[in-house]
């Protein structure tokens, strides 16, 4: 077994309630669970069970009920809209199952944003954007605006922009959702290598196939962790 | 001055016109006269007043000029400056000026053998001094002498209009017209001024004053009297000798003050001016009324900007946007849109301002001042207005707006 890396994510009992009107819905019920860097995991669990309450907690996107998570050794809870911010660009990168591109840019200028908030110069930010959207294969595809792209093309667009900032941790939430087997298959392969490359993925599916990829799987049911459990079936580590 | 008595015309109540002669002067004339408690008769003393009105709206005041006008218009309970006081007047101030005597009626139809103008023109009574005050030019012909004011011939001048319209291509000197049953010798025919505040300058005719008042009349009628000094630096003691020898004319002494006012260049650009400030202020009120509705419409536009981006919002936020970057952004954007406004009101008013331009015959000019105003006014208006609705939008959830359909 290989020596786990430095814990970035660590949450602790979080929960999680929606209150509509007399209603209150139990989205997250007390999860635990400690992420190392260069993990590869999957969540996994039927529909509602609460996985895209997980990911948007762990992106700094939404914030816990009740409940600790510390990032990196930082209480999340305790930071303030600008450091929250600078997670969301430089450590973490979100690809969403929706895309969420922008329609009226081209392939460069969507990448390029985050770049934009991380203050880098103009110059530098085309070179790195052109850079990821290579590493994702679309190196033919810079010009095209969104809608003069494949579902599978608009992923990697989206998954580039969730990389040009070179974060350490990919959440993604449902990426393969929208996308036939094939362009599914690519992304994952994309994943493979990024992966590889030291990264850490965190991503949810409820594709046992897909999930196959991961080397950890997270079941939740109800808002609770079902099982956290090894994935024996992984590939060999490349 | 051998003035006598010829007899009394009328005798209406407790007052009676008497007709006076003026021996060297060359008119008779009609006087007022009121029976006072004591059952004495006297003189009504005139009450008049003297204006100065521009002549010399192009020139830059080159030769200001001084013009003694109806009082009827504005000043009703001043007595009419009276023809015989013009010409004691202007045979007063000597060579210290030019002194002209006008008088006119509007309204004029003109013939000339089938033909006739609309019933649109100004009939102007003067003498030779008329032109130059003016600023008009004879472009054919002669002006009026003194010699046609004095034997009150029957001869005018024509405008550029008038001649166009009944002339054409025919030659006007010479010709004959005819204005209110009176016939007229054409001598001369003026130089084309165009117009001056959308009203043309060349639907005159000109004739000698006395000629005039043998048309209409004498009685009821006051008389401008417009006095030129011949440099900008005499122009202050002209104005002092006017008023001097038009009390003397009237006979007031220095402790019954004037009955009758007058108006310089100056004074009249004074009166301009204030208008004009009157404009001002109308156009600042008007214009913080409209920049109000233009600021609530700015904000309007941009919270359903706000609304229609929520997702974008919500993408930009978990790409890393902080609040204050998504606020500067909307922020920006409603400076835009503003500053969009402003440069098309901008661009507007110069259109504006050179057609109104155009049909006052004015000069336009680009007011550097305002326009810079305008623009910071509009940025200031955007930044006020889209405040709010950029708040707004840097203080959206990023989860709910990203989940926002
Ligand atoms: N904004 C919200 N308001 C109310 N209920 C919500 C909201 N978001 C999620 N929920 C509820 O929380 C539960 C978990 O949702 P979610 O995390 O999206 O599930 P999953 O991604 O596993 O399908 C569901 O029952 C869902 O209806
Ligand atoms: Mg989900």
């Amino acid at each position: 077994m290989r020596d786990p890396g430095e814990l970035v994510i660590d949450i602790a009992d979080v929960t999680k309630l929606y209150r509509m009107g007399s209603e209150v819905v139990h989205a997250l019920r007390g999860v635990t669970m400690k992420i190392h860097r260069n993990a590869y995991l999957a969540v996994m669990g039927p529909s509602g069970s609460g996985k895209s309450t997980l990911m948007n907690m762990l992106g700094g996107l939404d914030t816990p009920t009740a409940g600790y998570y510390d990032f990196a050794g930082e209480d999340v809870a305790e930071m303030s809209d600008a450091e929250l911010a600078d997670i969301r660009n430089r450590e973490i990168g979100c690809v969403f199952q929706s895309f969420n591109l922008r329609p009226r840019s081209n392939a460069i200028h969507n990448v390029e944003l985050p770049l934009i908030y991380a203050g880098v110069r103009a110059n530098v930010r085309k070179e790195r954007a052109m850079e990821a959207l290579e590493n994702v294969g679309l190196g033919d595809r810079m010009h095209h605006r969104p809608n003069e792209l494949s579902g599978g093309q608009r992923q990697r667009v989206a998954i580039a922009r969730a990389l040009v900032n070179r974060p350490s941790i990919i959440l993604a939430d449902e990426p393969t959702g929208a996308l036939d087997t094939k362009t599914g298959v690519e992304i994952m392969e994309l994943f493979e290598d990024l992966y590889a490359k030291g990264n850490t993925i965190i991503m949810v599916t409820h594709e046992e196939d897909v999930a196959r990829h991961a080397r950890r799987i997270v079941r939740l049911r109800d808002g609770l962790i079902e099982a956290d459990e090894t994935n024996l079936d992984a590939p060999p580590r490349t | 001055m051998g003035d006598h008595c010829v007899g009394v015309i009328v005798v209406e109540g407790e007052q009676a016109a008497v007709v006076v002669d003026h021996g060297e002067d060359r008119d008779w004339n009609f006087h007022r006269h009121r029976r006072d408690d004591s059952g004495e008769w006297s003189a009504v003393e005139d009450q008049g007043r003297i204006e100065y009105a521009g002549g010399e709206q192009s020139a830059g005041f080159k030769f200001p000029i001084v013009n003694f006008s109806d009082p009827r218009e504005r000043f009703g309970n001043r007595p009419d400056v009276r023809y015989r006081q013009a010409l004691r007047f202007k045979d007063l101030m000597g060579d210290a000026a030019r002194v002209s005597m006008i008088t006119s009626r509007g309204g004029r139809r003109v013939y000339h053998e089938q033909e006739h103008t609309n019933p649109n023109v100004r009939f102007v009574g003067t003498d030779e001094n008329y032109l130059t005050s003016y600023s008009y030019e004879v472009a054919a012909g002669r002006p009026i002498s003194s010699d046609d004011v004095d034997f009150a011939r029957s001869v005018c001048l024509i405008g550029e209009d008038i001649r166009k319209k009944l002339f054409s291509s025919k030659e006007a000197v010479g010709g004959t017209v005819r204005i209110d049953g009176n016939s007229l010798t054409v001598i001369g025919g003026l130089e084309s001024k165009g117009s001056s505040f959308g009203q043309s300058q060349d639907n005159i005719i000109g004739a000698p004053i006395s000629r005039w008042f043998n048309v209409y009349g004498r009685s009821g009628r006051s008389i401008s009297i417009n006095v030129q000094a011949s440099s900008a630096e005499e122009m202050e003691a002209v104005h002092e000798q006017t008023i001097g020898t038009m009390c003397l004319v009237r006979g007031l002494l220095p402790e019954d003050g004037n009955n009758f006012n007058t108006t310089t260049n100056d004074s009249v650009m004074k009166t301009f001016d204030q208008a004009l400030n009157t404009v001002v202020i109308g156009a600042f009120v008007i214009s913080a009324i409209a920049l109000l509705v233009a600021g609530v419409g700015v904000m309007n536009i941009m919270l359903v900007s706000v609304t229609e981006r929520t997702r974008e919002i919500g993408s930009r936020k978990s790409l890393g946007a902080r609040k204050k970057t998504i606020l500067s952004q909307f922020l920006l954007e409603a400076v835009t849109l503003s500053l969009f406004g402003g440069i098309a009101g901008i661009l507007f008013g110069i259109v504006g301002g050179n057609l109104a331009g155009q049909l006052l015959n004015a000069a336009v000019v680009f007011p550097v001042g305002w326009a810079t105003a305008d623009l910071v006014v509009c940025s200031g208006i955007g930044t006020t207005f889209g405040l709010y609705p950029a708040w707004e939008a840097s203080s959206l959830d990023p989860i709910e707006a990203l989940r926002y359909e």
